[in-house]
This record gives C-alpha cells, structure tokens and sequence, in this order.
C-alpha cells in the first residue's frame, strides 16, 4: 500500500516535471516574445510621434477642437495620445500571439477572440474619436451662424446638434463593437424621436408666434423690405 | 486647375477668333439682369469714345443666370450706340459671354478673365462690377488709361460713398492694408480695377485660384498682390458707388469676401510686409476721400443687442481666438450702451490683429475665426457711429485718419503676435 502511494507519488510528480519542461521553454519564448514586442511596439510608437509631429497632427487637432476634448478630460496631447494607443495594441497583439504559443486550447481559444477583437476597437475608438471631433465642430458652427442670424437660444441649438452627432457616434461606435446593439439601437431611436417630438412640440405650441413671424418674413413681401440698418452696407 | 484647363472648349473658339487684343474688361455676372444693361452700355460707350483704334473685347463670364443675365448682355453688346452717342469703332469691338458651369464663384470667373487675358495677351484689363448702376462710359477711360498709356500696373478705384456705406472699408480693411503694406489703397476690394499684362503674367499661375480666399474674395487679393508685387499702383476717382443690399444678414458673406482673403494673403506676403515701416503716397486722379452727408437711418439699439449677444455666446469662441484681456474689455464694453459705451480705436486695432494672428495660427476653424469677428464688427460700428452722427466730413476724415494711425501704430503688436509661434511662445 505505502509503496503503491509512493510510487503514484513518484508517477505525478515525474509527470509535473515532465510537463513542467514541456512548458518552461515555452514561456520563456512568451517573455522573450513580450520583450521583443515590447521594443517593436515602443520602436513604432516613437515613429509615430515623430510622424505626427512632422506633419504638425497637434496642431491640426486644435484646429478641429481635439485637444479642447482631450484638455477637458485631462490627457495628453493628440499625437501622445495616438502613439500610445498604437504602442499599447501592438504590445497587446504581440503578447497575446505569443501566449497562444503556451498550447492551453482555452486560452488559445480566448486569444484568438480578443485579437479578432482588437482591430474592431481600433476602429471604434478611431470612430469615437472623430465623432466627438464633428460633434464640436458642427456645434460650434452652430453657435456662430445662430449668433449671427440674430436667432434666440444659440446656446440650445448648438447643444442640440452636438448631443444628436454625440448620440450618434456612441450608438456607431457600440455597434461597431457589437454590444449591445439592439439596446443601443433602440435606446437612440428613442432618444432621436424624443428630442424630435419634443422640439415638434415646443415650436409648434411655444413657438407659435415665432413660426408665423418666420414664414411671414420668409414667404410675403416683406421680405424684400430692407429693416432700418439694411441701409448701410458694410462693403 | 491648369489655366488652360479653366477656359472651356467653347470660350476658347470664340477668344481664338478674337486674337490679339490691346484691351478687354471683364465682367461677371450671376442673375443681375437689374443692372447689367445699363453697365454693358456704358462700358462699350466708353471703349468707343476712349479707346477707338485699340483692339477691344468685353468678356463676359456668366454663373448660371437664371433672369436672362447672359441675353441682356448680348443684347446690350449689339445695340447701335452710334444712335445714341456720335462715337463709332474704328475696329470691331467683340463681346464674349460665356457660361461655366459650376457654381457660382468670383474667383472662378476672375481666373477665367486673367488666362484670358493671358491668352490674347492684353496690354490692359479692367474688371467692371455688373451691379455699378452708376457707372459711367468715363469709367473706362480713368481705368485704362493710367495703364495703356502711363504703363501702372494696377488701377485702384476711389469711390464717392454715403458717409456711414461701407463700413467695414472704413474701419478695417482701408486701415489695416494701408498699416501692413503701407501704402493708402481706399478700396482694398475694388468692384471695379484695371491691371497690366505683368500683373497678369504673375497671376494667371498662382495659388490663390485653388483657396478658398481667392475664391470668395479674389479682389483682395489681386489688391495684395499688387502692393507686395512692388507694382505701380494708381488710385482714380470714379464717383459715387450704387448702393449695394447688404444688410446684417449679409456681414458673414461681406467677411469672408474681405478679411478672409486679407488675412490669407498676409501669410503668403510676410517676408514683404514685415520690414515696412513708412507709409508711400499714391498717385491718383482726383479727391481721395469723398462722401454724402446724406441722413442714415440706423436701428442703433438692434446693433448694439447684437454685439452685446455675440459676446456673450459666443464667449467660449472668442477665449480661444483673442486675448483674455482684450476679452475682458470686449465683456465690459458689452455692458454700456449709448454715452458710456467704450469701445476705443485701440481696443478694435487690437481685436482685429489677434484675429489676423490666430487666424494664421489655425487655432480653430478659419471660416470660424471669421465668423466670430462679425459681433465684434457690429460693435465697432455701433461706436463709429454714435461718435459721428452728428460728425462733419472733415471730422469724419480725421476720426478715419487717426484709426489708420493707430493700426499703424499697432503694427509691431502684430508682428509679435504673428511671429510668436515660430518663436516656440
């Protein structure tokens, strides 16, 4: 008996070792994998900057309001930003590639999902990313052509059109990712038709004056009646 | 665009069965079946009476009229004028009306009218505005003579206005050209002008034609051209200017047809402008300052309203374009109207130029930028004219003088404003 124990003992262990110089090769080749990644990764990453340095990426970003977004929520300038986003899904596909050389069928399995994943979140982030850039863009136009339209409440406006592109980009970008999708969906179709009814109502209930003044002066004769400072020309 | 590509099949037949010509005036039309009978008229009226034995053609390029525009101009172009005046050619006068088919672009048509002056290689260009319902057949020759005969490169007009017309003339553009490049052109964007064969040879290639400055306001920047092209340059008193309809509504167009393109040619012409420092007189013709005392009616209270709204919305825009002193002036100007308000020459010099240098820095959109000076505009003129309503015409031209001194004055607050991103501050 004891020596049966001893020997099964004996068997499990041998088998331990056995598989644990099966495996010890292998992971010395996932860190050396991850190290070299790492410098492949860090290598492209500084490549990256410079490129976008060289084509001034930071200062296209201001122009389009990118660094405004990322200022308010406490990052980075635009091209730190991208270049670390690159350097970390590099790293992140490297590594991962190499870990499915351990031959766990799980992991392996696992592995393959996520890197299948990765090139969608690029893309969602990408998507994200240039959504919020239109949404300040389109909201600031806004702003600027209801300020000097002389309409009341440029301030809503301009919200209103940055909420609807922000809305927007979140539903693409959730599709993309595929979460979610038909509460994402759903959820926009309701927050769209909402907003929708909602500005239906107030200008036709609150805004009756207002919609009749409009299409007075858009459609009748008055129209072509220049108002007193139509007088003077600024050219 | 190559130029030979923005001269269509059908233009360039007819301007090949031209030939060499010694003159042609440009005219561009886009629905002005109103004004452009009378305008055609008189341009061929005074191409007979002053210029007979030239080599003569009208070209006119069209942008899609849908009035009748282009049949106005045929007509006009043939009707016997002999009938009504005793001149007759002495050669044939040929008129050229062709469409392109885009939409409508002042630049585009302008490009059309210097590679087609650069194909029949005219001696002298004139660029006639189809809405100048006052223009006169002398017109013609108090443009093209100054380079048909005494060899000027570019004629500049001096109008007659109403004393308030053309504000933004009067306060920015007149000012800040005169300060930049140092010369006194009244008219930074002329509706009527003449060029000279070199100015045409080193326009017919330049990039201006593909911006979207030299689009909107290629004017200005045949004017900018010119000063930092070293031309001789010639200013002619044409008389008083129609009225054009441009009300508030119309300001964003009016900026974006002027200080755009202003503001654009001053990046391409630093390396010109930033050395000069003394102001050179210009030869011209006639009076160079000339308005109406005629009563204005201005709804002061809607303008004021209307710069006090913009600088409140519009806050967010404005910290990212000008100073935050210059902010905190413009806020507490907003607070005053009538007596109190205060918006100094000073204050508008320094708005102005911290707008010429963010737009140079692209700190936000361009069209941005431009938009967001016209709430600020619109308090200067509130403050030009409560100081002037009651104001004589020699006061008036002593309150426009002392503003271009003080743009003049300014001037080095620019350059540093300017230079300071490629100091690295």
């Amino acid at each position: 008996m004891g020596d049966m124990i001893v020997s099964e003992l004996g068997q499990a262990w041998s088998e331990f070792a056995r598989a644990f110089a099966h495996l010890l090769p292998r992971l010395l080749a996932v860190l050396i994998i991850a190290v070299v990644g790492w410098v492949i990764a860090y290598l492209i990453k500084i490549g990256l900057r410079s490129v976008l340095r060289l084509v001034k990426f930071d200062r296209l970003s201001e122009r389009a309001g990118a660094s405004r977004l990322l200022n308010t929520a406490a990052l980075p300038s635009p091209s730190e930003v991208l270049s670390q986003l690159v350097f970390w899904i590099v790293w992140l596909s490297i590594g991962l590639a190499g870990v499915s050389f351990l031959g766990i069928p799980v992991l392996q399995q696992d592995i393959a999902s996520i890197l299948r994943f990765l090139p969608r979140l690029l893309v969602a982030l990408v998507m994200l990313f240039l959504g919020l850039l239109a949404a300040n863009f389109f909201a600031r136009a806004a702003l600027l052509a209801a300020v000097n339209s002389d309409l009341p409440s440029p301030h809503v406006l301009s919200d209103v059109v940055k909420v609807l592109i922000v809305v927007l980009t979140i539903s693409m970008t959730f599709e993309e990712l595929g979460l979610a999708e038909k509460t994402i969906l759903i959820a926009f179709s309701l927050v769209f038709g909402s907003l929708m009814l909602g500005l239906a109502i107030a200008f036709g209930l609150g805004g009756r004056d207002l919609a009749r003044q409009f299409l007075e002066r858009r459609f009748s004769e008055d129209r072509a009646r220049p108002r007193p400072e139509d007088h003077l020309s600024p050219l | 665009m190559a130029d030979e590509d923005i001269l269509s099949d059908d233009l360039l037949r007819q301007l090949m069965s031209v030939g060499e010509t010694d003159i042609l005036v440009g005219i561009h039309t886009h629905n002005n079946a109103k004004t452009i009978g009378r305008v055609v008229q008189a341009v061929r009226e005074g191409l007979l009476k002053h210029f007979p034995r030239e080599r003569v053609a009208i070209l006119n390029v069209d942008g899609g009229s849908q009035d009748g525009t282009t049949d106005l101009v045929r007509a006009a172009a043939i009707s016997d004028v002999g009938d009504a005046t005793p001149f007759y050619a002495l050669r044939t006068l040929h008129c050229i009306s062709s469409q392109y088919d885009s939409v409508p672009s002042a630049g585009k048509a302008m490009h059309i009218v210097v590679a087609a002056s650069d194909l029949l290689r005219v001696k002298a260009c004139a660029i006639v505005a189809p809405e100048s319902f006052e223009i006169q057949p002398d017109w013609m020759n108090r443009l093209l003579r100054p380079i048909y005969g005494e060899h000027y490169d570019f004629v500049a007009p001096v109008y007659s206005r109403q004393r308030f017309d053309g504000m933004l003339v009067t306060n920015l553009m007149y000012p800040m050209t005169r300060a930049v490049y140092g010369k006194p052109i009244r008219e930074p964007r002329p509706g009527e002008f003449a060029f000279s064969d070199r100015l045409v040879s080193d326009l017919v290639g330049h990039e201006l034609w593909n911006q979207d400055a030299g689009r909107l306001g290629p004017e200005v920047c045949f004017t900018v051209s010119a000063l930092a092209d070293d031309a001789r340059i010639f200013q002619t008193f044409l008389g008083p200017k129609g009225h054009v309809d441009q009300g508030p509504a119309d300001l964003v167009p009016a900026l974006r047809q002027t200080v755009a393109p202003l503001f654009w040619s001053m990046e391409a012409t630093f390396d010109w402008w930033n050395t000069i420092g003394v102001l050179q007189a210009l030869p011209s013709d006639g009076p160079e300052y000339e308005v109406s005392m005629d009563p204005v009616h201005v709804d002061l209270t809607r303008l004021h309203q209307m710069f006090t709204s913009g600088v409140t919305d519009l806050q967010d825009v404005l910290r990212s374009i000008v100073s935050a002193s210059t902010l905190a002036q413009l806020q507490s100007a907003a607070t005053n109207e009538g007596n109190n308000f205060q918006y100094t020459d000073e204050l508008w010099v320094k708005v102005v130029y911290e707008f010429a240098a963010s737009y140079h820095r692209s700190v936000i959109n361009r069209d941005h930028i431009i938009q967001a000076l016209a709430p600020l505009y619109r308090g200067r003129a509130y403050a030009f004219l409560t100081e002037n309503l009651k104001a004589s015409k020699d006061e008036l031209a002593m309150h426009i003088e002392s503003l271009c001194q003080t743009f003049e004055r300014q001037k080095p607050y620019l350059l540093e404003l300017w230079t300071a991103q490629e100091r690295g501050s």
